[in-house]
């Protein structure tokens, strides 16, 4: 028996999925939407970047469906009580990765601690040795000499199960532009393989082995090692790095969300109505834009932690009230970013107020209404995309520096930003702790690379001036 | 031209007022003066006499914003929100919670941040500036692609990582330079190279990649072409030509935030313990000391419109087609 | 035989690569002499200017390159030389001036710093050489008060004057050839009038060869001493400008003078070319006109036709100038009457009468923004169209005839004056009143590039007016009207599920028109509607809008700056100068015997085709003033070459017959 549980971030996140999804179906019958994501498939690194980022949804979705479970009770007539422990659909995929805590600080691969510690033999005598872990390579016989050949045989596997895959990827690719393009089968593998496909299928293809390897990596490895270590208090980074994703697409994602609506009225109002009601919004953003960021985004956190001082029983689990401070970082993440898009909106809608097309909807009677409905939203969403896209990557990165200041997400929830906080003294240790810092910068760098390069492809696609070039 | 800094200037007022009201609701609706004062008094003190003496000599005795006791203007003039804010117009910012002089402080943080601040935004300038010329100069051919792949991975990384692998490479492994610290006077150099190495660093992805659009975006007009035309040399087309109409939305993007420098870097200052105004505003959060937020608050505001004008002074120097009026 | 200065040998260029790169310029062959004016005609896209880029290796970058033949200069090939010595034959043996003189010169240096680097890199003048040989050129280009100049910016010059210092630019090198690409089009036509004869002076002062690429015949007429015609990349006719102008051969050569619109072909149908050219990406088998020609037989569609030579100097690529093929017998196809009813067929009731309409824009200044004067775009401008007549408003840019429109309209509120639309006082109408009058008054645009949301299908687009003003009662109902107005423009009704880029600009504007009349209006206003077009194109428009007018009693105000378009379509002109009309009458009477200077002034300066009727050019001083300064008096009068005494002192009263109005004091 379970109990799912909603959380404010996850109800947005499944809003967010719904409205994409609902923009796909919509745009499937209209070229000249589909145009322009076509053209973002086709480019080398856009693809590629497309993949990437698809694995992170998928595990940031994964993370994002929860539940309580029941606890165990003998007497079955009793009510059922739930744990007071949230999970999530990831949490119970990686299984072990969250249960399997060590004493302490471990490296990858480790089947030590990473420290010495006093051991007290029954003799009485102690000495200093490195403790084996309790579950790090806890299979092997002999750890110091089997470690190395174990760790291969796994990769051998995982090698094995990569290239299964990889081909069976390829099978299906294949067979699918067969179809599509009325081709024989070898005539389309070949097409694929000799890149003369307009989406760079072969791209496409390698990018995902590369991420299926990892995947394979993990599944042979992460369950028998710490392949990224553990941290002070024994945890596996690895889990860490993986719950983090959520965290960081939550940020780079809702912020936007939340401050779109806003953003896309206010500029588009201005722009079109102008006089006062333009003065107004400008004084508006300006204001808002004139102080500095940071600070306001510092007030405002601690406004809410001493709102949650107060307020304790607001919040069931700890995990509720980690959410809620994270829904709270994003719509203040936005109130202090909308201004930029409101900007560009603004001055997009004053251009447009005097294209042509207006004028002649305006000689026809069209209500205003229906001008802004139909001619100036369709015509300034490229920079919306645009922007969106655009912000993502500093929003991600935003969280880091955020969580340093100390007014971030919650210092219990998983974040890159509060790994590299931690790993910052952890550098300062001799011998130094190395795996948690980079743990947090493979992960953090990968998606923030890939939304940078899509970000590239979509403006590439979209803007119109880059376009004609 | 002055008329038209008058009025930028005279509108500046009102956007400094709705800052004001805006920290000071977002800082009281949570946190009354009560509150504060229990804060800084601590435990052991709490009486409400303590509570009273100590708001009456920090000036928290009165309402908020409206004071119903007095009559006519008073009820507005005779309020915390009015004369904390009329002090700050006249950049009398008070004193800080703890009793220190915060226009003091600022005025005393502000040369270190300034001395990291300027030798990075003028080394980075023209580290940013050539490498977008190169890129420019052979766009098109795989030096362009991988060097604007190799910007977009530069931009990929957070700014921590640039500090802390400088710190642990340039410090640490190679003790180049002290990790961290701060000393006045020519001392100061020897803790300054480090920040700025990396202030530098982290910023050539991003600022080289938007130089190169500049570039670019002015390479395909039709004035280039002319200037080819005329069988002018490469390199003067370049220099001549490209360089001094891409230099109009580089100049003005610098000259933006130029003011805003005076604000200090919080990561570098605080990672590398710079006594400068960025560290000086984390520790204001984490003390949260109101006056002196307050005060970083109003001045960055004040900053920023200040840029705000300044770019259009810009415009009209570096380009000729542009008159205030 | 004297050596050619400049010979191009089967020269082919590229843009981009693979199947699908672009063919721009195809085996193009000419020479030009030393000394002579050689046009090169066509229409856009026909790859003319990719030529004069490829003559100078200055194809776009990284895309373009040339691909074949060699283009040599007195026996040295160009495109086999470095860069470096490449760089030595720019704009010093041969110079180039650009279309758009806008946005050719460099914005941020100085007009002598742009001409005096010319004359360091080529003639290593430095200091007071330079600096005297730049204010000598700047005089010799005709630039009043050049010390000034000198230190002024491109933004501070108008366009003549712009493209005065382009010429200028040019001269410094005194180059053996000057390539001048469109140099007048994007100016008006007294400006154009000024500029072309600046070149003519220049030619007969250095004795430099001229390749002047246009669209236009009449300049070719006025300025050529041989002619090629360009098409879809390559030479279709070469000639000296005298055979060309008697005795053209080509079937697009004859079209394009069958196109021109002019006053003796107002009562039929200007012929036109079909179709538009083909996009240069492929291989062609036969003739590249072919699908466009009315006597294309079979041969035609198989076969190139080669570029032979027809008589001495006359080259045709054409299978009707090869002796040795027979065409078939010609179809009756080639004579179909194409005779109108004439023009103007309506009541003759009154439908907009607009009296003293004026539109000013506040000038603002100052630290409280206070209107320290005005713009008079439109200063006390009337008129009044019959019902199914034809108004045109004539003038050079920037003298208001484009806000008399929108003022009309309502699109632009009228600061005073009337306008009354069948017994309505529109200027007093507002809100739902005004909306619903809409659909009685129409405005079609310039540009239809421009005048159609992009992220609409065409068909939506002429929907919307329906919608708005609630024509057609279901959505079924109003898209069987589409399909109908779709048909009555000359479009397939399948054309209504495309979107506006799929469209070429002659469908555009077909488009925009049926748009238009989706909402049944009575008057239309049409905005210069086939100045963005080519000249085949035109005619195609100008013909849809003659028969729309007949079949439905359609009322237009036409607005442009072609005066052989008016002479063409309109029954009465108005000519604007500086927001007010100058002279007003029926067509014939005001463009055979133009009373106002200013109109005779606009007259004189059209390049004329034939060269009886080419008229003395009335020189134009100077550029128009600023509307927001009009000069006292007569506006006309700094300018006015019959300007008397009087003229300075007040503004000249309407005179003339009731009819014919005029605002002159020469006819007082």
């Amino acid at each position: 028996m379970i109990m799912p549980v909603i959380l404010w971030t996850d109800a947005l996140i499944f809003l967010l999925v719904a409205i994409v999804t609902g923009f796909a179906l919509y745009a499937r019958g209209k070229p000249h939407l589909r145009a322009p994501w076509h053209h973002v498939m086709c480019s080398r690194l856009g693809s590629m970047a497309v993949v990437i980022l698809c694995a992170y949804i998928i595990i940031g979705l994964l993370d994002s469906l929860h539940y309580r479970p029941a606890i165990e009770n003998s007497d079955a007539s009793a009510e059922t009580h739930y744990a007071v422990e949230v999970l999530s659909v990831l949490d119970v995929l990686v299984g072990p990765l969250r249960t399997r805590t060590e004493k302490t600080y471990s490296a990858p691969f480790a089947t030590q601690l990473f420290s010495r510690e006093t051991v007290q033999h029954p003799d009485g005598s102690q000495t200093r040795k490195y403790p084996r872990l309790e579950y790090g390579g806890r299979h092997l016989e002999n750890p110091a000499a089997d470690a190395r050949a174990d760790i291969l045989q796994r990769s051998g596997i995982a090698l094995t199960q990569t290239l299964a895959a990889g081909l069976a990827v390829l099978l299906l690719i294949t067979l699918w532009q067969a179809r599509r393009r009325q081709l024989a089968f070898m005539a389309s593998l070949r097409d694929i393989l000799a890149r003369r496909t307009a989406v760079p299928w072969l791209i496409i293809l390698i990018t995902l082995s590369v991420l299926l390897l990892l995947t394979f990596l993990a599944i042979n490895l992460a369950t028998a090692y710490h392949v990224l270590g553990t941290d002070k208090v024994g945890e596996d980074v690895f889990y860490q790095t993986l719950k983090s994703i959520r965290t960081g697409l939550v940020i780079g994602t809702l912020t936007t969300l939340i401050m779109l609506p806003f953003a896309i009225f206010m500029g588009i109002l201005a722009g079109y109505a102008r006089g006062w009601i333009d003065d107004l919004i400008q004084y508006l953003y300006t204001t808002l834009n004139s102080i500095p960021g940071i600070l306001l985004i510092a007030a405002a956190i601690l406004m809410l932690q001493v709102y949650m001082a107060n307020h304790p029983d607001a919040f069931e689990t700890t995990l509720e009230r980690a959410d809620i401070r994270l829904l709270f970082l994003c719509i203040i993440l936005g109130i202090t970013s909308w201004t930029g898009l409101c900007r560009l909106l603004r001055g997009e809608s004053l251009k447009l107020r005097e294209a042509e097309y207006i004028q002649a909807a305006t000689a026809f009677g069209v209500r205003h209404s229906k001008i802004i409905s139909r001619h100036i939203l369709p015509n300034v969403m490229h920079i919306v995309l645009i922007t969106v896209v655009l912000d993502f990557s500093g929003l991600v990165l935003a969280e880091a520096v955020l969580s340093y200041v100390g007014v971030g997400v919650d210092p219990t929830m998983n974040s890159w930003g509060n790994m590299i906080n931690s790993a910052r003294l952890e550098m300062a240790r001799e011998p130094v702790v190395w795996w948690s810092l980079l743990a947090a910068f493979l992960f953090m760098f990968t998606l923030v690379l890939a939304a940078n390069l899509f970000s590239d492809a979509v403006r590439d696609a979209f803007d119109p001036r880059l376009r004609q070039r | 031209m002055f008329a038209y800094i008058v009025r930028r200037a005279a509108y500046a007022i009102p956007i400094l007022i709705g800052v004001n009201l805006l920290t000071f609701y977002l800082f009281f609706v949570v946190n009354s003066p009560d509150d504060m004062a229990r804060l800084h008094l601590g435990v052991k003190r709490v009486t409400p006499e303590a509570i009273e003496k100590w708001k009456a000599e920090r000036g928290y005795n009165k309402p908020l914003l409206y004071n119903e006791a007095v009559s006519g203007s008073e009820r507005f003039t005779k309020t915390i929100f009015f004369e904390k804010s009329v002090k700050l117009f006249a950049f009398d910012f008070g004193y800080s919670d703890d009793g220190r002089d915060i226009s003091h402080d600022i005025a005393q943080r502000m040369v270190p941040s300034l001395a990291i601040a300027i030798p990075s935004l003028l080394v980075g300038l023209l580290i940013n500036i050539s490498f977008a010329m190169l890129l420019a100069f052979f766009r098109g051919t795989y030096v362009d692609v991988s060097g604007v792949i190799l910007c977009v991975a530069l931009m990929s990384v957070s700014a921590m990582f640039y500090i802390i692998g400088g710190q642990f490479l340039l410090g640490k492994l190679l003790r180049l330079m002290p990790i961290s610290g701060y000393d006045g006077g020519v001392d100061a150099i020897k803790f300054l190279v480090l920040p700025v190495i990396i202030g530098v660093v982290s910023g050539i992805g991003s600022s080289t990649r938007l130089y190169r659009s500049f570039f670019l975006e002015e390479a395909g007009k039709d004035f280039i072409r002319t200037a080819r035309a005329k069988g002018l040399k490469e390199s003067r087309v370049l220099f001549r030509h490209l360089l001094a109409n891409a230099m109009i939305p580089i100049v003005t993007g610098v000259v933006v935030i130029l003011p805003l420098l005076f604000m200090g870097s919080l990561l570098l200052e605080s990672f590398f313990a710079v006594p400068g105004l960025g560290s000086y505003t984390i520790d204001a959060i984490n003390r949260q000391d109101f006056a002196i937020v307050r005060a970083m608050v109003f001045l960055g505001s004040v900053l920023y419109i200040i840029g705000l004008i300044l770019v259009d002074v810009a415009y009209t120097v570096v380009d000729p087609r542009v008159r205030l009026s | 035989m004297k050596q050619p200065l400049l010979q191009l040998a089967n020269l082919s260029a590229r843009i981009g690569t693979g199947p699908r790169a672009i063919r721009p310029v195809d085996d193009v062959s000419f020479t030009i002499n030393k000394g002579e004016t050689f046009a090169l005609l066509g229409e856009s896209g026909c790859g003319k200017s990719m030529t004069a880029l490829s003559i100078l290796r200055l194809l776009p970058q990284p895309h373009g390159r040339i691909s074949g033949g060699q283009v040599k200069l007195e026996g040295t090939d160009l495109t086999a030389l470095p860069e470096v010595e490449m760089r030595q034959v720019r704009g010093r043996r041969i110079a180039m001036i650009f279309q758009e003189p806008m946005t050719s010169l460099n914005p941020v240096l100085t007009v002598g710093d742009q001409i005096g680097e010319m004359l360091q890199q080529h003639l290593q003048m430095k200091g007071t050489a330079k600096l005297n040989r730049v204010l000598e050129l700047l005089d010799a280009v005709g630039i009043p008060d050049v010390k000034r100049r000198y230190t002024e910016y491109p933004h501070q010059l108008s366009g003549g004057m712009k493209q005065r210092v382009m010429i200028a630019i040019a001269l410094a090198g005194e180059p053996d050839l000057l390539i001048a690409d469109e140099p007048t089009t994007a100016l008006d036509v007294t400006i154009q009038a000024q500029v072309l004869e600046l070149l003519q002076q220049l030619q007969r002062d250095t004795h430099m060869a001229i390749l002047l690429i246009t669209h236009d015949l009449g300049i070719v007429a006025g300025m050529a001493d041989r002619v090629a015609v360009m098409y879809a990349g390559q030479l279709v006719e070469e000639a000296s400008r005298d055979c060309f102008f008697t005795d053209a051969r080509h079937p697009y050569s004859l079209r394009l003078f069958e196109s021109l619109p002019n006053v003796d072909k107002r009562d039929h149908a200007l012929k036109t070319i079909p179709g538009f050219v083909p996009v240069l990406d492929r291989d062609f088998s036969g003739c590249r006109f072919a699908e466009r020609c009315e006597q294309a037989w079979d041969t035609c569609r198989t076969q190139a036709p080669s570029w032979d030579i027809t008589t001495d100097h006359h080259h045709v690529r054409c299978h009707l100038a090869d002796r040795n093929i027979t065409p078939p017998a010609r179809t009756a196809r080639d004579d179909t009457p194409l005779a109108h009813a004439t023009p103007g067929t309506g009541t003759g009731a009154s439908l907009l009468e607009v009296r003293d309409l004026k539109v000013h824009f506040p000038i603002h200044k100052g630290v409280f923004k206070r209107v320290v004067g005005q713009v008079y775009a439109v200063d006390g401008v009337s008129l009044e169209i019959p019902e199914g007549h034809t108004q045109a408003l004539v003038g050079e840019s920037g003298c208001g005839k484009t806000t008399v429109g929108k003022g009309i309209l309502q699109l632009l509120r009228p600061t005073a004056g009337s306008v009354q639309f069948d017994n309505t006082e529109l200027t007093q109408l507002k809100g739902e009143r005004l909306r619903r009058r809409r659909t009685d008054f129409q405005f079609i645009f310039q540009d239809p590039y421009s005048s159609m949301n992009p992220r609409m299908r065409v068909g939506d687009i002429v929907e919307e007016g329906m919608i708005a003003q609630d024509i057609g009662n279901s959505s079924q109902q109003r898209r069987q009207r589409v399909d109908e107005l779709f048909v009555q423009v000359g479009l397939s009704p399948e054309n209504a599920h495309r979107y506006p880029h799929e469209f070429s600009g002659g469908q555009r504007q077909r488009i925009c028109i049926a748009r238009a009349l989706a909402v049944n209006p009575r008057l239309i206003i049409c905005d210069e509607p086939t100045s963005a077009l080519d000249i085949s194109v035109q005619a195609q428009i100008l013909n849809l809008l003659k028969q729309l007018q007949n079949e439905l009693g359609l009322s237009y105000l036409f607005i442009t700056h072609n005066l052989s378009v008016v002479s063409y379509l309109a029954d009465r002109v108005a000519v604007m100068y500086l927001g007010r009309i100058v002279e007003e009458g029926p067509v014939a009477s005001v463009l055979e015997e133009p009373l106002h200077p200013y109109t005779r002034v606009l007259l004189s300066a059209v390049p004329q085709i034939d060269q009886d009727t080419r008229r003395e050019i009335i020189r134009l001083e100077g550029d128009m003033p600023s509307p927001a300064n009009p000069p006292g008096g007569c506006h006309f009068h700094p300018r006015c070459p019959d300007a008397m005494p009087g003229c300075r002192e007040r503004y000249p009263g309407e005179t003339g017959t009731a009819d014919h109005r005029v605002h002159c004091f020469l006819h007082q």
